[in-house]
This record gives structure tokens, C-alpha cells and sequence, in this order.
């Protein structure tokens, strides 16, 4: 298999996955009794308004037509209602929330920039951690460093990040006043603000997130260091420090993306309980609005938008595994 | 595929027995994982004589114990011989009764939801890895769904539509477990195709036992290791995603306490009285690193292969 055959399939597989998890979702918040235009219509609402209401948004139809019409809107757009009054959202239409009279697709675009700053800026962190402290631990196996970081790495796999970022915002907050207790500033207004907000988020998430790295990259490392090409390279006379990170980390990564491409495609889908916690509006308190309110074009479109950061992130590593190991390339 | 050191000392599945718990006993942080497990479960079950004997109970508001501000009044969170934990901002509760029963919902939550994803896993898997074929490929295909589900936000976005009269706590529990049968099944699944290989599947199919009597009689019994150790090392997540919910307030509906729904109302607090942030908070860190060390040691005394995999 070539590898642009090996790219293809994956990005038809990406799609298949994202149209059931589309339909799932759409099928589950729309079939439940909570009827949206019910919501909208007011009180007193009279079965007149209320059919108004529902040929507005579309619900009157059987709802295969509405889906296809959903779907639709990701290509051409969707307009709700006729005439003067008539609503029209854009293509890529993730759906249109009557209640705050915006696009999905604009609030999703609004909100995204937050929790991709907190999301891609503590993964970093994480990774440049976890990894290099997994490696330290593997070299020095058994050694107190080792022993301490494994201790270390249970303590942090247990303990909830709202916990710990609570705790940092108690004592570098309150406490010390050093950083802000909450709250986001954009990039574009002021960087020195923008950092200085995310700053404790960041190292939070990136202490407690590095743990399984950790862990993950030690156990792996071990494994490598014991293979023959280790012996090999060794063998013919290179540098540890070359050994190491040409040879071994090489194949250390692999598994480690995996992980990371996971992660980070969860994390960029709504950081829910950071944001929560520092107080920032991103992808995630929008979806905590839309349940608080019923908001359910919101939900799906939220749902949606996350599934498809989390698939995306899938076939990137997938596709990475190509690049960073021969043998998936040529093997297929 | 595990080479070496470690299949040599140990059989892949070794029997529970005599051995099983000397090895378990020499592994310390499993020891001290498996104590504090057992101390939470006795705290859970005794709630309510623990919250009797200081004199308290989860509910009733105590605003005398309170200041002006709706602060607690006192030390550490209004600390005190009636108050062994100080009580909650804003009620008065006592603190104490509240951590306590909490531990009733979190373990209760935590255990329920692993045993829903594991009884699911198990039989998916199962069927997957012995029947294969298209049984097997719908199996994978579901799971890649599953995985790319952002089931957090599923999950609050589930509980805001659904009717009011179905129990929140039932639900919670079924859609927690439900997310996490996948990675059980994909286990069970790979063991099984190893397992369907041995000698005693083919004797047993040969003598005309059917898939059903293979699965449940010569397949289930050869898997309890890594059964029992998946489960184990499960319920911490479900635990924490319990209290994760319950911190976003759609979780276990109040008043019943939940540790994650007062660490998520200490948020307002957090300035001004840290107490009560720090006492929920400590029980949730201490229960799921309890069972996170007793699920590893008890996954390299069982099951050393999965466990290097990982």
C-alpha cells in the first residue's frame, strides 16, 4: 500500500466515524421529549405559535429530513424560516442558537481561541515533561530519582486537575498574589496578559497531565533499551547520549503519540473543568451554557466539533506513525 | 511480543492462592492502597453512626456556626468539637458528615458504573474475539466511535435532556459505565483469540460443546485475572468522573453529598475559606490513588503481561 493509499483510508475512515457520531448525537438530543421550539415559543404558548415555531426551526419535518438538512448545512448552509424574518447561517453550519441569535458555527469560532490556548500551551508543557522525566527515570532505573518520579506519577494520575488548580489558585492567587485568580485575556489584546493568565492553568495541567507520560515513556523505554539495535549502536561505538535519543526515543515516541494525539484532541474539544475552574469562557463553558439553557443546537454543535478535534487528532497520529516508523509505511 | 525477565519468574495468569497474597503483601504501596480502600468502605458503610457520634448529620443547616458574611465563623473553616471538619459556607452544614456520606455516593457510583462497563466489556469481548468475523469488525468499528466521542460533554449535555423522572443517579451511573466497556472489550477481546487457540478450547469444541458452554465454561474462568485486575484499575476514572460531573453540578443531584459538587461550590470560596476545599478534595485524592496503587500491584502479581503493555 502506497502511503497516500494509507492517507486516504484513513481520512475515509475519519469520515465514516464522524457521520455515526453525528447522527448518534442528533438522533439522541432530538428524539428526547425536551422540545426545542417549546422552549423558544414562551408562555403562554398557543399550539398556533408553537407550530409557528416548529416550521421555523425545521422540526415539522420526519427527522431524516431534518438530519440530511443538518448535514446539508455543513456544505451549503441552512436558512431558518421565510421572507423578511428569515435567519440564514453560513456554511459550515454547526446549527444556530435562537437564544443568543448567533451561528454555532461563529460562537464555536469565538470560543475556540481560549481553549486552544490552554489546551495546546499546557500540552507542550506536558509532553517536554513527561517525556524527559520518563526518560531520566528509565536511565537511572531503580535509582532514587526513579523511585521518587514513580511516586511522584501515582500522585499525579490521582489527583483531579480542578482539585489542583484550585489549590494553585488558593496559593499563587490568593495567597501569594502572583498570578490572577482567573479570567482570560486575548492573544491580539495583550500577550504579557494573555500569558500571565494561563500560566497556572498551564502548569497544572502539565504537572498532572505529565504523570501518565511518565509513566508511559519509562515503561517503554525500558523495553527499547533491551533491543538488539540498542546493543548494536552501541556496539559500533556511538555516544550514549546518541544511542539514546537517536535510536531508543525514536521508537519511544511511537506509543507516545498515540497517547498525546488522544489527549490533546480531547483537551482542545472543551478544557470543561479548567475553564471552569480559572474562569474562561471557552468551548467548554459554551456547552455548560447550552445545557443549563436547553440550547440544543448548541449541543450538538459543540458534540460535533469535539468529536471532530478528537478523530482529527486520531488520524494525525495515525498518519505520523507512517513518518515515524518505516515499517507502517512499507507494511501498510 | 514481552520478552524475557518478567514471563520467565511469573506464568501469565497465575491462580489466586497462597501465593498470590505473599506477593501482594510484599508489594508496600498495594498494602497501604488495599488499607485505605477498606478504611473508605468501612467510613461509607458506618456513615451515619460516624456522623451520629459527633453529633451531626449531612443536612440540617447550622447558620449559628456561621459569620455575618456567610463565612464560616472560626478557625479552618469554623473548626470545633461539634465541627470535627468546620462546616460548609453559605448552610452551615457539617463538614465532617458531609465528607463521610460522601464516600458513600463516590464508591457506590464508582463501583456500580465499573461493574456496568465490565459485565458489557466482558461479554462484547468475548463474543467478539471467539465468534470474529463480521461479529468482530462491527465490535472494532463501534469502539472507534465510542473513543472519538467526547463522552464528557455527552454526558452533561445527556443529563440536561433527559425527563426529569428518570433517576439522575441511575442514569449517571449507566452512562459513565456505558463509556467505558471499550477498553475492557478490547482486552478481553485479544485474550480470548490467544485463549481460542489452546488445546483445551479445541478438545472441548471437538467433544461438541457449543460456543456458549466454550465462552462461559472453558474461556470465562481463564480471563477472571484480567477481569479482576481491569476492574480495579477502572474504578478510579469512575470514580473521578463521577465527581467530575458532580463538580460541573450535574452530577448526583443534591442535597445528597458528593465530594466533586463541594469542591466545585468551594470554587466561590476558595479565597476565603480553603478548608473546604481542602477536606472533600483530600478524600477524593486519597480513594483514587488508594485504588490506583492496589490496581497496579495487583496487576503485576496477576497479570504481568497486560501489565507491561501498557
Amino acid at each position: 500500500m502506497t502511503f497516500a493509499r494509507f492517507v486516504l483510508s484513513r481520512l475515509a475512515g475519519m469520515v465514516i466515524v464522524l457521520l455515526a457520531i453525528a447522527l448518534i448525537s442528533y438522533l439522541i438530543f432530538y428524539l428526547l421529549p425536551a422540545n426545542p421550539a417549546q422552549l423558544s415559543c414562551g408562555r403562554p404558548c398557543t399550539p398556533d405559535r408553537l407550530a409557528q415555531a416548529e416550521a421555523f426551526m425545521g422540526l415539522d419535518k420526519p427527522w431524516w429530513a431534518q438530519f440530511l438538512t443538518f448535514l446539508g448545512g455543513f456544505f451549503v448552509g441552512r436558512t431558518f424560516g421565510v421572507g423578511g424574518t428569515a435567519i440564514h447561517c453560513d456554511a459550515p453550519c454547526f446549527g444556530y442558537s435562537f437564544r443568543l441569535s448567533e451561528s454555532v458555527t461563529q460562537l464555536i469560532a469565538e470560543r475556540a481561541p481560549v481553549t486552544f490556548s490552554i489546551a495546546i500551551g499546557a500540552a507542550v508543557l506536558w509532553l517536554l515533561l513527561g517525556v524527559s522525566t520518563g526518560v531520566a527515570s528509565a536511565l537511572r532505573r531503580g535509582s532514587l530519582i526513579d523511585r521518587s518520579l514513580t511516586t511522584l506519577s501515582v500522585a499525579g494520575v490521582s489527583a483531579p486537575a480542578y482539585l489542583v488548580g484550585l489549590l494553585g489558585i488558593f496559593l499563587f492567587g490568593f495567597t501569594l498574589n502572583m498570578v490572577p485568580v482567573g479570567g482570560y485575556v486575548p492573544l491580539t489584546q495583550s500577550p504579557v496578559q494573555w500569558l500571565w493568565h494561563l500560566i497556572l492553568p498551564w502548569i497544572v495541567l502539565a504537572l498532572l497531565n505529565a504523570a501518565i507520560y511518565t509513566r508511559l515513556t519509562r515503561g517503554e523505554m525500558l523495553e527499547v533499551m533491551g533491543e538488539d539495535y540498542i546493543r548494536t549502536a552501541r556496539a559500533k561505538g556511538l555516544r550514549e547520549g546518541r544511542v539514546v535519543g537517536r535510536h531508543a526515543l525514536r521508537n519511544v515516541l511511537i506509543p507516545v503519540a498515540t497517547v498525546f494525539g488522544l489527549d490533546l484532541g480531547s483537551l482542545l474539544g472543551g478544557a470543561i473543568l479548567t475553564e471552569k475552574v480559572f474562569a474562561m469562557q471557552g468551548l467548554g463553558s459554551l456547552l455548560l451554557d447550552a445545557v443549563g439553557n436547553l440550547d440544543l443546537q448548541v449541543l450538538v454543535g459543540v458534540t460535533l466539533f469535539s468529536a471532530f478535534l478528537i478523530i482529527l487528532a486520531n488520524v494525525v497520529v495515525d498518519i505520523s506513525y507512517g513518518l515515524l516508523d518505516p515499517r507502517v509505511k512499507a507494511g501498510g | 511480543m514481552a520478552s524475557g525477565a518478567l514471563t520467565e519468574q511469573t506464568p501469565v495468569v497465575a491462580r489466586p492462592g497462597v501465593d498470590f497474597w505473599r506477593r501482594l503483601r510484599r508489594d508496600r504501596a498495594a498494602v497501604a492502597g488495599g488499607v485505605i480502600i477498606v478504611a473508605f468502605v468501612l467510613i461509607a458503610l458506618l456513615a451515619p453512626v460516624l456522623s451520629a457520634v459527633s453529633g451531626n448529620n449531612p443536612y440540617d443547616y447550622d447558620l449559628d456556626a456561621l459569620g455575618p458574611n456567610t463565612a464560616p465563623k472560626g478557625f479552618g473553616g469554623g473548626i470545633s468539637a461539634r465541627h470535627w471538619f468546620g462546616v460548609e459556607p453559605l448552610t452551615g452544614r457539617d463538614l465532617f458528615s458531609v465528607v463521610v456520606y460522601g464516600a458513600r455516593t463516590s464508591l457506590l457510583v464508582g463501583i456500580t458504573a465499573t461493574v456496568v462497563s465490565v459485565a458489557l466489556g466482558v461479554v462484547i469481548g468475548v463474543v467478539a474475539g471467539y465468534v470474529g468475523g463480521w461479529t468482530d469488525r462491527i465490535v472494532s468499528r463501534v469502539t472507534d466511535v465510542i473513543f472519538g466521542f467526547p463522552s464528557l460533554i455527552f454526558i452533561i449535555a445527556l443529563g440536561a435532556i433527559v425527563p426529569a423522572s428518570f433517576p439522575k443517579s441511575f442514569l449517571i451511573v449507566l452512562v459513565i459505565g456505558f463509556f467505558g466497556w471499550p477498553t475492557i472489550a478490547r482486552v478481553v477481546r485479544g485474550q480470548t483469540l490467544a485463549l481460542k487457540e489452546r488445546n483445551y478450547v479445541t478438545a472441548a469444541r471437538a467433544s461438541g460443546a457449543g460456543p456458549l458452554h466454550v465462552m462461559a465454561s472453558e474461556l470465562l474462568p481463564n480471563l477472571t485475572a484480567t477481569i479482576i485486575v481491569f476492574a480495579t484499575i477502572s474504578i478510579p476514572g469512575k470514580i473521578g468522573a463521577e465527581a467530575a460531573l458532580s463538580f460541573l453540578g450535574v452530577g448526583v443531584p443534591p442535597p445528597t453529598p458528593a465530594w466533586g459538587r463541594s469542591i466545585g461550590d468551594a470554587i466561590a470560596w476558595v479565597g476565603i475559606d480553603p478548608m473546604f476545599l481542602v477536606f472533600p478534595g483530600a478524600a477524593l485524592f486519597l480513594i483514587t490513588m488508594a485504588f490506583n496503587l492496589f490496581g497496579d500491584g495487583l496487576r503485576d502479581v496477576l497479570d504481568p503481561r497486560t501489565g507491561r503493555a501498557r
